[in-house]
């Protein structure tokens, strides 16, 4: 009943306030469309300079997607590759094939030698005995139309249901605080756990709303891969935002002013994101491994993941979604906590 | 054994310590049911924290306080103490209706008697013609009445004012003592903290504070002729500044 007041009183406050509202829902889809052109963009051509080539090797590269163009020279070829105009040359010398990069980028380092690669195993077939003979690649999970927004999706999915509702949440209760408006609170028969509650509640009508939105619209609108259970997704992401939600009020009673608050961002925000799958973490050195299992995103992240991608139902997320649950119950009760330092009652 | 006291409020030696501070150094006072208690005191001198520990919001380091003779503090007496801060506590995105719903709420009122007590206390800050707008939008002194409003929702029988009537005209502030004078002949115990004099003149007794100690207390009456002076105001820099 009185979490029931609170949680109108904030649903109301945040319907008048359209500029939030709009970082909260907006924010994150316009982001994730960016993110969606940005690494779903046509197929990186390679610019190859060719010094010396035959006729068939030329056609061959370009039939394998390298736009090509011809040199007399090396020293033209040179040039050509400071100025930008090449990604790498190819020249033969003394029975070898000498490949001269550019070099700066090593994406495309990569895309070259595996280029170079079978070019190099075609020229040779079945030379040596302890060659194999023509591959054919088959996925377990994905396949080799994926791209890289389909594997970091459901890492931004995660990330973005966290960040937007952490700072709002937090700046939100923060505001309580510094108004004054929370000591009145306490003046009245209103529970310190009720206050929380209310919070949660309030707030997570519209985490809900913006959870379903960003899966909705990352997987139906943007096309991203999905081979799992819609409702487990949806799941995840609202208990990832319910954690986010939890962990920025608890974290607002250790920040005096929203600057304080904005600092929690690279303290707090900042680590779990490199920590949630965004980058490979298995060179990390172990103990620094460790400390990813501090972090809810990492958990929402991993779960997403599995189910996404590789299709995993219930049972293989289980764990992570119990420990989601958990690690939310955990900050409100840390802050129900906090909130003493206000009143002991 | 304690006893239960008969007053409606009782103070017994409360002190309050800030870190190494102290602020409020062993106060004692009774406050009788429907009286009128004013608090008098220079800046600084510890009466937004009395008033807040009486109010059960804060908690004294050391002592005992009563309310309607329940030990404080304890969450179902908020039910029976109408608080007004210092500073206006309010939701300015939200208008002054919304406002009066969120904490008529939070003390449990509803529908037809919930409405119906936002109507008259409205009307009796004079904000009766202004409840559906942003409080955003109000002044000052507008705000300042629609905190004493809030803290008037829910009939408590103590009602405890911090500064109630800064930044509100002369004339205004006539009615709503008026309107505390009519609360206290009806039986709601009424404490107020103020710098204006002339309020003071008509507090039942007063209160005088200075560094955290209650230096006098008795009728204004009393006051006056224990410092022979002609006003208040006069007892007031008597007690306050050069008494030594
Ligand atoms: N939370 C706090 N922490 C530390 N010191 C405090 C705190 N609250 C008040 N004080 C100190 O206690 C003393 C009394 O403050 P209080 O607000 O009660 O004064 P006041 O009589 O209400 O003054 P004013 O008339 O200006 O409102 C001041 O010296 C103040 O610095
Ligand atoms: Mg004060």
């Amino acid at each position: 009943m009185r979490t029931g007041a609170l949680m109108k009183r904030i649903v109301r406050q945040f319907m008048r306030d359209k500029r939030t509202l709009a970082l909260l829902i907006a924010a994150p889809l316009l982001v994730l469309t960016l993110m969606y052109l940005v690494f779903n963009g046509d197929t990186y051509k390679p610019k190859l300079g060719l010094i010396g080539m035959p006729e068939p090797v030329v056609q061959q590269l370009e039939a394998y997607g390298a736009a090509v163009s011809v040199f007399e020279h090396a020293d033209d070829a040179d040039a050509a590759l400071k100025d930008g105009r090449l990604d790498a040359y190819v020249t033969l010398q003394s029975g070898g094939t000498i490949v001269k990069l550019e070099g700066s980028d090593p994406a495309k380092n990569r895309a070259i030698t595996m280029l170079i690669g079978r070019m190099a195993q075609k020229a040779a077939p079945s030379a040596a005995n302890a060659s194999l003979p023509a591959p054919e690649f088959q996925y377990l999970h994905g396949s080799s139309e994926m791209t890289t927004f389909d594997s970091l999706g459901p890492v931004l999915i995660g990330v973005f249901a966290f960040f937007f509702v952490f700072l709002i949440a937090g700046v939100s209760f923060l505001k309580e605080r510094t108004s004054g408006t929370l000591e009145r609170l306490l003046a009245t028969p209103l529970r310190r756990w009720e206050i929380v509650a209310g919070y949660i509640l309030g707030f997570g009508l519209f985490t809900g709303i913006q959870a379903v939105l960003i899966a909705t619209y990352s997987i139906h609108v943007l096309g991203l891969m999905m081979t799992g259970s819609l409702w487990l997704v949806l799941l995840i992401t609202l208990l990832l935002s319910v954690t986010a939600l939890s962990l920025g009020t608890f974290l607002s009673a250790f920040a005096n002013t929203e600057f304080q608050m904005i600092q929690f961002i690279p303290v707090v925000i900042v680590p779990q994101i490199f920590f949630s799958g965004l980058f490979n973490m298995e060179s990390m050195s172990p103990w620094l491994r460790w400390l990813s299992h501090l972090m809810p995103l990492k958990y929402g992240a991993d779960a997403l993941r599995s189910v996404m991608i590789r299709g995993e139902g219930w049972n293989s997320v289980a764990f992570e979604i119990y420990l989601l649950i958990a690690l939310s119950l955990f900050f409100m009760a840390a802050n129900v906590l906090a909130l003493r330092k206000y009143r002991k009652i | 054994m304690m006893t239960v006291s008969s007053g409606c409020v009782d103070v017994r030696g409360a002190v309050k310590r800030f870190g190494g501070k102290e602020v409020i150094r062993s106060i004692s006072l009774q406050v009788e049911r429907g009286e009128i208690f004013g608090l008098l005191g220079p800046s600084g001198s510890g009466k937004t924290t009395l008033v807040k520990i009486i109010a059960g919001i804060d908690e004294a380091t050391n002592g005992e306080i009563y309310l309607l003779g329940e030990k404080l503090p304890k969450l179902a007496m908020m039910n029976r103490i109408g608080y007004m801060a210092q500073s206006d506590a309010l939701y300015a995105e939200l208008s002054a209706k919304e406002n009066l719903e969120f904490f008529g709420a939070l003390f449990g009122l509803k529908g037809s008697k919930l409405k119906a007590r936002m109507q008259y206390v409205m009307e009796l800050v004079g904000l009766g013609g202004h409840l559906g707008r942003t409080v955003s939008a109000y002044s000052g002194g507008m705000k300042r009445r629609l905190s004493l409003a809030v803290a008037l929702m829910h009939e408590p029988e103590v009602l405890i004012l911090d500064e109630p009537t800064v930044g509100i005209d002369p004339l205004l502030r006539q009615s709503i003592w008026r309107e505390l004078e009519a609360l206290g002949r009806s039986g709601t115990t009424i404490i107020v903290t103020t710098h204006v004099m002339d309020e003071a003149e008509k507090c039942n007794r007063l209160g005088m504070i200075r560094e955290g100690r209650l230096i006098a207390l008795g009728t204004p009456a009393d006051l006056k002729n224990q410092t022979g002076g002609g006003t208040i105001e006069e007892a007031f820099l008597r007690y306050g500044g050069g008494q030594e």
